[in-house]
Order: structure tokens, then sequence, then C-alpha cells
């Protein structure tokens, strides 16, 4: 195997980004049929930083991501079959229909939440993160931010919040170049995203994101200094976003060039793929194996959502507040 | 009158006034593309310049939208969904609201912070909230909330023309309902209720998409021999009180719908004026439809129960008209 990573961990890297293909193309192919409601984003292209993260993450630790959260989801551990039923607008959905694919969460597998407001789920990790510190518990906080996102105040005002308490929080900033329509080099001051952080008091690494084996070594790096109490971190991972802002999104801002040279290029499960077997490490058939589960699975979630009920309407007045 | 889509009246009397005064520029998150299907096609006409593309920085640019106003620009900030209000609030709240107050009248912010409301866009809590009552609490604010396409055309050319910020806040459900607007450019004056049907019997004031429920409402109401009045007082802040009160003294019933809050909305707004000022008028207690006081659901099954429509205005009238203090038909 290679140096740090056992043959089961291989497979698992594999599995997890397999899998969140999948989920992904299930959904757009439910989207193009008509069946969700709403928009939805996904996060095809970038499944590797999903996967590498989270391979270093426990149950407990606590998760908050964005509007493109479906694979950071799929990776902690959520069910895909809830998870598709909530985008699906079902009763069975993990957040009972109430939320949608921006608003997915399962307290169970740590996803405090997904979110609608950019930026707004920095906060609310190191609000878990502060909250680990002070119940004495080990669990780390991650949040999931996007290249756009990184210029929210919210963000900035929690990079150095977490920094100025050193608590125990990662930041993952996933780079694809856009926000919606705009390139981040348009509207961003510096290139370099994490000097930017690093000036707030905390290590920040930049790397490949369609590379998992970076991913995972500077995962390991960064969460092993969190768990040792030293602080938070913070990883730049440079993606492409394979499919559109949202599903529909024309792209007529973009060359398609560019998703297409990406597609040969930088798709983190083809680049896996060749690495493990131009090694010797696995082979051909499990990893097809692996990846038709996964279809299945994804497919299957997706017979059950469209076989799902509504939401009862006596749901709609539930969990405002007061009694339960 | 030209037809045209609310989402191109509002493109149209965005163009008349960048062509028509150079200091109008329009700031916000992909503006120039049109990603609310609104501005695309002014930056072609109007240069990067003046159409700019803002990062993902509320808090700074309508903070810095505030500041511009206030030294010699009259920007139109586009802030996607008023949901995203939260992340700028100081800027509305403590700058845009009271700079002039409290500098004595010395700054003066024509400024004009343009917005989405509405639900019905299976777009769950976030993205889906009508806001234009919390503008309407806070002294200094104007807000406009157009139903139609020519209202959203003259209602946007006065907001701009205007020397206080004005919120014009646009029911994203709208901007593909086409109308008539005019062809030359008719600012509306900000404090003008527009009468979209006159009857004896019974007022309805609504905002926005209320509107058109109200409009459907009213139709299979005159069938049963009901007469409503339609009044959409187009902005909340000046509000045209006189219009609502002389129209309660007429019919002596009032429903107020709208997809604001329930506490603390516009519907209790309007009532506790006409319960305060017309009280004497009145034959029945006012109503108010609102959607119920939740955040808006996701599913499609919730959001439609959760929004208000014609059937709950159908439902409610005739028990209005047949009960009240002095009983009997209307
Ligand atoms: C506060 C706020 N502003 C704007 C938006 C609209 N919006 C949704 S996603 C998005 C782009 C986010 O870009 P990035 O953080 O790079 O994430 P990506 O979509 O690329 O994954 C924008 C502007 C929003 N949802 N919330
Ligand atoms: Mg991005």
């Amino acid at each position: 195997m290679n140096d740090t990573l056992a043959q089961e961990d291989l497979l698992g890297l594999w599995r997890t980004m397999v899998r969140i293909r999948a989920f992904e193309e299930c959904v757009q192919a439910e989207a193009r049929a008509g069946r969700v409601p709403g928009h939805v984003h996904l996060s095809l292209g970038q499944e590797a930083v999903a996967a590498g993260v989270s391979f270093h993450l426990e149950r407990d630790d606590v998760i908050t991501t964005t509007h493109r959260g479906h694979g950071h989801a799929i990776a902690k551990g959520v069910d895909a079959t809830a998870m598709m039923a909530e985008i699906l607008g079902r009763a069975n959905g993990c957040c009972g229909g109430k939320g949608g694919s921006m608003h997915i969460a399962d307290a169970e597998h740590g996803l405090l939440s997904a979110n609608g407001i950019v930026g707004a789920n920095a906060p609310l990790a190191v609000g878990a993160a502060l909250s680990a510190r002070q119940l004495g518990e080990r669990r780390i906080a991650v949040a999931w931010i996007g290249d756009g996102a990184s210029n929210q105040g919210a963000v900035f005002e929690s990079l150095n919040l977490a920094a100025a308490f050193a608590l125990p929080c990662l930041f993952v900033i996933e780079d694809n170049g856009y926000g919606e329509y705009t390139p981040r080099a348009s509207v961003t001051g510096t290139d370099d995203l994490a000097a930017r952080i690093r000036g707030f008091g905390l290590p920040a690494s930049h790397i490949d994101g369609s590379d998992i084996f970076a991913v995972e070594a500077a995962a390991r790096t960064a969460i092993a200094r969190i768990r040792e109490g030293e602080g938070p971190a913070a990883i730049v991972a440079e993606v492409v976003r394979f499919s559109g802002h949202f599903e529909g999104d024309t792209q007529t801002y973009r060359p398609s060039e560019e998703v297409a040279a990406a597609r040969r290029e930088r798709d983190p499960l083809s680049r896996f793929r060749r690495r493990v077997l131009e090694a010797g490490w696995l082979d051909a058939a499990t990893l097809d194996a692996i990846a038709a589960a996964a279809r299945n699975e994804m497919a299957a979630a997706a017979m059950a959502a469209h076989e799902a009920p509504s939401p009862p309407a006596e749901t709609l007045l539930r969990d405002v507040s007061g009694e339960v | 009158m030209p037809e045209m889509t609310m989402a191109e009246a509002i493109a149209a009397a965005l163009d008349t006034e960048m062509a028509h005064d150079p200091h109008v520029i329009l700031l916000g998150e992909d503006v120039r593309a049109g990603a609310m299907g609104v501005t695309d096609g002014l930056v072609a006409r109007h240069g990067p310049d003046r159409v700019i593309d803002m990062p993902i920085s509320e808090a700074a640019f309508i903070g810095a939208a505030v500041g511009a106003a206030a030294t010699g620009l009259r920007p139109v900030v586009e802030l996607m969904f008023a949901d995203f209000i939260g992340v700028c609030f100081d800027a509305v709240l403590n700058q845009m609201a009271k700079l002039r107050y409290m500098t004595g009248g010395q700054v003066r912010l024509p400024l004009v912070l343009r917005t989405t409301i509405g639900a019905g866009d299976r777009a769950a809590a976030q993205h889906s909230q009508s806001l234009h009552h919390l503008f309407t609490s806070i002294p200094g604010l104007k807000c406009v909330v157009p139903a139609t396409p020519a209202d959203a055309h003259g209602l946007l050319l006065a907001a701009i023309r205007d020397p206080d910020p004005v919120i014009v806040c646009e029911h994203k459900m709208l901007y593909p309902s086409r109308g008539a607007v005019p062809e030359a450019p008719e600012p509306i004056p900000l404090d003008e209720a527009r009468t979209v049907r006159p009857g004896r019997d019974l007022t309805i004031v609504a905002y926005a998409a209320m509107v058109h429920q109200a409009e459907a409402a009213v139709v299979r109401l005159a069938a049963e021999g009901i007469e409503a009045e339609i009044i959409d007082p187009r902005a909340t802040a000046p509000l045209d009180a006189t219009a609502i009160l002389a129209s309660v003294k007429r019919t002596g019933r009032l429903i107020v719908v709208d997809e604001g809050a329930a506490r603390c909305g516009m519907a209790a707004d309007i009532v506790a004026l006409v319960s305060t000022r017309a009280f004497d008028a009145l034959k029945a207690p006012p109503v108010m439809i609102t959607p119920p006081h939740t955040p808006v659901p996701f599913a499609p099954a919730l959001e439609d129960a959760w929004l208000p429509g014609a059937d709950a205005i159908i439902a409610t009238a005739p028990r209005l008209c047949a009960g009240g203090k002095e009983g009997g038909a209307c």
C-alpha cells in the first residue's frame, strides 16, 4: 500500500467519492425530470475534498455546510435515502421535508445544518468548537466554506474568533473559482486565500482539491493539530465545479472548454483510479464493483423517495418554538 | 402602452434612470449577468463602471452604498433575497435609516435597495420571506411593494429620484407576470394607494402577490353578491392611510391580506390604523389573512398550505358580511 493508507482506507476513500458522485448524478436526473422542488446545487467535481477531509472525522465531530453540501453530508455518514427524500420534499426526509437540499441536517451524524445564507455556517461551527471545549468533549468542528463565502464578514470574524481562543475548528475553503457566475479573481483582493487566512493567526494549507491524496494528507495534519488542542487550522482546496451553480444553470459565463478540460484532467475519481491502478494498490474489478454498488444504492434511494408521501399538514405548525 | 413582464418593467426603469442621470450606479451580486433575471443587458448599455458585480460581502457593499449616496452618487443596490438582510442589517437599520436624522439633516441619502420577497418558489425558509414589515418598522426608511409591472416601473422611477433611502420589495413570483407599462417614464408617487377594483360591501387591502389573490377572490365573491373593493397601498412607508380609511368608511368591513408576518406585520398595522381611526364605521371586526407564524416550509404540500390565497378570502368574506354588529347581508 501507500505509506500511510491501508488498502481498507483506500477502498473507503473510493467508496465515499463514488457514493457522492452517484448521489449527485441521481439528484441531477431527478431535477431534470422535474421532481426536485426549487433549486439544487451539485458538488460534482468536488468529491475528493468531502471524502478526504471526512476520512479523518469521527461521528460526533460537528460540521456545518453550505448550499452545496450534499457531498459533505454523505461523507459524514448521513443516510442517502433520508437525504434524497428530503431533497424531494418527502415526509421521511431527514428534516421531515421542512428544509430541502439547502438545509440538510442530521444531528446524529454531526451535521448541524447546511445553510442558505452564504458564510453564515462559519460562526455556527465556531460555536460548536466552543461548546466542545467548554463541555470537555473531544470532538472538533468543521466549517465548509466556498471561495465566494470566504469574502463574507462572518467568515473573517469566525477565523479571528477561532484563532483568538484557539478553538478546535477546521475551516475548509473549497475554491472552485466561482461564486455563482462571478469569477473569484474579479471580486477578491488576493489570489492567495491561504495567505489571507494565515493573517488571522492560524495555519492554512493550499492544495489541489481534485487530488484526494493531497486532501487526505492536509486534513491529517490539520486535524491532528486541532485534536491536540493547538487551535484552529484551515485548508484551501482548489477544485473545479463540473456542473452549473445550480442544476439548470446554462453557464454562458463560462468557457465550455473549462469544464471539458477539467473532466479530462481534474476529475478526482479518474485521478484516484489511475493512481491506484498504476501503483497496483487496488484492482479495477474491485473499484468497478464499489462504483456499481453506489449507483444501485442511490437509484434505490430515489425510488424510495418517489414512493414516499408528502409531509402531513399538521407538521406545518410543529417545531417553531415552545412545547415539543 | 407596451406589455411587459414585471422583470422587464424594472429593467426598463433602471435603464431610463441610468441613461438620464450619470450618478445612478448599480451594485450587487451577479448584476451584470442578471442572476435574478432583471439586470442582464444593463452592463451592455451602461458599461462595467456603472453596473458592478460585488463580492459576497453584503455588509460591505450595502454599507458602501450608504457612504456613496452620502457623497454624491445615487446608488441602486441589489440584495438578491430579502432573507439576506440579516447579513447587512446594520447598514440598513443604523446607517441608511438614521444618518439624515442624526446629522440634523446634513446628510441626504438618495439610495435604492432593491430586493426580492415572497414564497411559492420551493426555496425554503431562508429564500422565501416577505420582510416589508421589518423595513416599515424602522423610521427613516421608505418601502414599496409593487404588484404589477406598471407599478414596479413607476414606483422604481420615483424611488430612484427620491432624496431618501427607499427599499423596493419585488415579489419574485410576480417577475414573469405581464401587464401594460406606460411608454413615457411616469414616476408614481410613493404615498398613493391604487384602487384595484371598486366595491361597496367590503374593503380588501393587499400587497404584492396577494393583490392578485384578492382579484381572483372578488370575481367569485361577486357571483355570490358581495362587491368587494381592493386597495393596494403599493407602499408600506409612507402609507396612504387616507385611501384605506376612506374605503373602510364606505364599506364598513375590512380584510387585510398580506404575505408578511402574522405578528407585527402590515396586516396588524393596517387593522390597528382602521380600528383606531375608523372604529365607528366598522360593521364587523376586521380580519387579518396572513401565513401562520412559522418559517416558510420547503415541501410543496406544506408551502402551499402556508401561503394565504383566494380561498381564504372567499371563506372569510361571506361570514364577515353576514355577521357584524348590524347583521344581515352586505
Ligand atoms: C448572504 C448570501 N448572499 C448571497 C447568496 C446567494 N448565493 C448563493 S450561493 C452563492 C455563491 C456562493 O459561492 P461560493 O461560496 O464560492 O460557493 P459555491 O457556490 O461556489 O460552492 C451566492 C452568491 C446567499 N445565499 N446568501
Ligand atoms: Mg465557489
